[in-house]
């Protein structure tokens, strides 16, 4: 259902800083995939979601949801189809809106936006329903500035609203990694639910490799603008952390440098 | 003295309108849009021009609100699809609307003495309903007649307009496209990853801004007796002071509340000044002076003030502390 072909981006092309962010990446997510993704600082992962997500556009290649040619259509129109949960707490929600007043926002994402209240006391309810299903106590605090909230529940109530109108892709961007240990747990485990609840076709960029391990039926691999390695459902099931950094090593022939994915193992 | 407080209020009141489009971009949009100087005397310029060649007052306020709604856009257009800084963007506009005003003016002042205005069309009316002897009554019966207002007419009908545009506004910004709009000036990041066109909504929120800025310089232009081609000049400040001093005296804890607040501190705002032009060393010359200090005293004020607090707070703790520490050892 999202099928990317040859994708090619290159940042500041021609000065000596010039950066082949991505060098021909073809991949193909069937309905219902859950892939992770691991790779260095630089190769690629986040231009790759940028990409999908139409916050860039590739120099060359094509992307199609759907079978529906997508390349060059702005973020704002493609975010009907694709929902987004950044690394920042603070990016995926406003600060100064009540909790409702986001889930309200957030509905707006798949249907236009129209001059009738947006919080009323039917959404209401079902905002309630919606939070209490991750269980975090947010379903109390409905009037609550989502600015007064923690980096763990922020983030928490950012992945609802990216996934509560059932979008076609999900795109995680390291969304665990600017948490402390327990809350990057919960949050996982939030992940975890919701996408096995809605069925959705997700793509989540990690640092973490035994989390790219635990989580999801494929995982890529990621270096200098390529996909080095695909392990489907059947290969990852018995992968471990040891046997991913032997098989960048074997592919790359070069050390797995990172500090953060080797400090995690 | 008292006079001139009526006079404060009344023109507080419709300044509050102005008030309402500053807080409209400087604070939901987060666009500090200097376009206010200029689409405030448009708006006066625009119903002046037309009053004077016989149009009906209410039609010419309202194409005056419109022009002003045009510039805004505007602004916005040269920021979101010219990609120039909010600040430089405004200050583009006003500065083009200068020229643009003199244009529709065709000379620098227009007066509107005896001539058909909003103010006078209200009076017929309003005189014909006999309000201002009801209204006066308790005045004469506290034997106070003397502090009473010449008419209420302006106030009256003003309060009526102006809490109007306030409920309007509420219901505007509690709509889902409203929310989009607040959350535009909150977090324009995470607006486009849910599918809205940020661009868009920072054009039209421009554009009404500018557009009640407008319709209150209409109204200002009626109620003064003329439109001239500088009253715009420092607009924004005035704007600016308006919604900070309401903000800092009567809260901001709801939208409701805060426009609220706004259109109080708009009122405050006159007061001041008409309070401070009684001082007998001020001239009229000083009142852009005394509104920059205005500003500047409600802009640093809370922040002193909210760090003595802070301050005596630890202290207490610590005296606490210190006592219990005592105590202990009394015990020991």
């Amino acid at each position: 259902m999202l099928n990317l072909k040859q994708l090619e981006k290159v940042f500041y092309e021609g000065t000596p800083d010039e950066k082949k962010a991505l060098q021909g990446v073809d991949l193909t997510l069937n309905e219902g995939d859950f892939v992770t993704v691991i790779g260095s600082n630089g190769a690629g992962k986040s231009t790759l979601l940028n990409i999908i997500a139409g916050v860039l556009f590739p120099d060359f290649g094509a992307i199609t949801i759907d079978d529906k040619d997508v390349t060059f259509i702005p973020e704002q129109k493609r975010s009907k189809w694709i929902g987004r949960v950044f690394q920042d707490p603070m990016a995926g929600t406003a600060p100064n809106m009540t909790i409702e007043e986001n889930l309200a926002l957030a509905l707006g994402r798949t249907k236009k936006r129209s001059f009738l209240r947006g919080v009323n006391a039917k959404r209401r309810e079902e905002f309630q329903d919606l939070l209490s299903s991750i269980d975090i106590g947010l379903e109390d605090r409905l009037n609550t500035k989502v600015g007064l909230l923690s980096g763990g529940e922020r983030q928490a109530l950012s992945l609802v609203m990216a996934t509560f109108t059932k979008p076609r892709i999900l795109l995680l961007d390291e969304h665990t990694a600017a948490l402390d240990p327990a809350r990057a747990e919960l949050i996982t485990n939030i992940t975890k639910d919701i996408v096995k609840k809605h069925q959705l076709t997700t793509l989540m960029v990690t640092h973490q490799m035994d989390q790219a391990i635990e989580l999801g039926n494929r995982l890529f691999m990621m270096d200098a603008g390529q996909i080095i390695f695909d392990a489907d459902e059947k290969q990852k099931k018995d992968l471990t952390v040891e046997q991913l950094i032997e098989e960048f090593q074997k592919i790359r022939g070069k050390q797995f440098t990172n500090d953060r994915a080797m400090l995690s193992v | 003295m008292v006079g001139a407080l009526y006079g404060a209020f009344e023109s507080g009141l419709i300044y509050a309108l102005m008030a309402l489009g500053v807080y409209l971009t400087f604070r939901v949009l987060d666009f500090p849009d200097l376009t206010v100087d200029g689409s405030f005397v448009t708006g006066g310029a625009v119903s002046a021009i037309m009053i004077v060649n016989g149009s009906d007052p209410f039609l010419a306020t309202l194409l005056g609100g419109v022009a002003g709604f045009l510039a805004g856009c505007v602004t916005g257009l040269l920021h979101t699809k010219g990609n120039i800084n909010p600040l430089l963007a405004g200050i583009l506009m006003m500065t083009a609307l200068y020229s643009i005003n003199l244009r529709i003016m065709d000379m620098p002042n227009i007066p509107l003495l005896n001539q058909s205005t909003i103010f006078t069309k209200i009076e017929a009316w309003w005189n014909s309903l006999q309000l201002d002897e009801i209204l006066m009554k308790p005045f004469t019966a506290l034997g106070i007649s003397d502090y009473a207002p010449r008419t209420f007419l302006v106030i009256v009908s003003m309060v009526v307009f102006v809490i109007i545009i306030k409920f309007v506004m509420d219901w505007l910004l509690q709509t889902e496209a409203g929310l989009a709009l607040r959350a535009t000036g909150d977090n324009i990041r995470m607006v486009r990853s849910l599918s809205a066109n940020t661009n868009r909504y920072i054009v039209m929120g421009l554009g009404l801004s500018n557009g009640l800025v407008a319709i209150s310089g209409a109204l200002i232009a009626q109620y003064n007796g003329f439109a001239d081609v500088n009253l715009g000049i420092g607009m924004i400040v005035v704007g600016l002071a308006s919604v900070i001093i309401g903000e800092g005296l009567f809260g901001t804890k709801k939208i409701a509340r805060t426009t609220l607040a706004v259109i109080l501190g708009a009122i405050a705002y006159r007061i001041i000044i008409a309070l401070a032009l009684r001082v007998d060393f001020v001239d009229a010359s000083d009142m852009k002076l005394i509104t920059a200090v205005i500003v500047v005293a409600a802009l640093v004020i809370p922040h002193w003030w909210k760090q003595v607090k802070e301050n005596n707070r630890r202290h207490t703790k610590k005296r606490q502390l210190h006592q219990n520490g005592k105590g202990e050892n009394t015990h020991a």
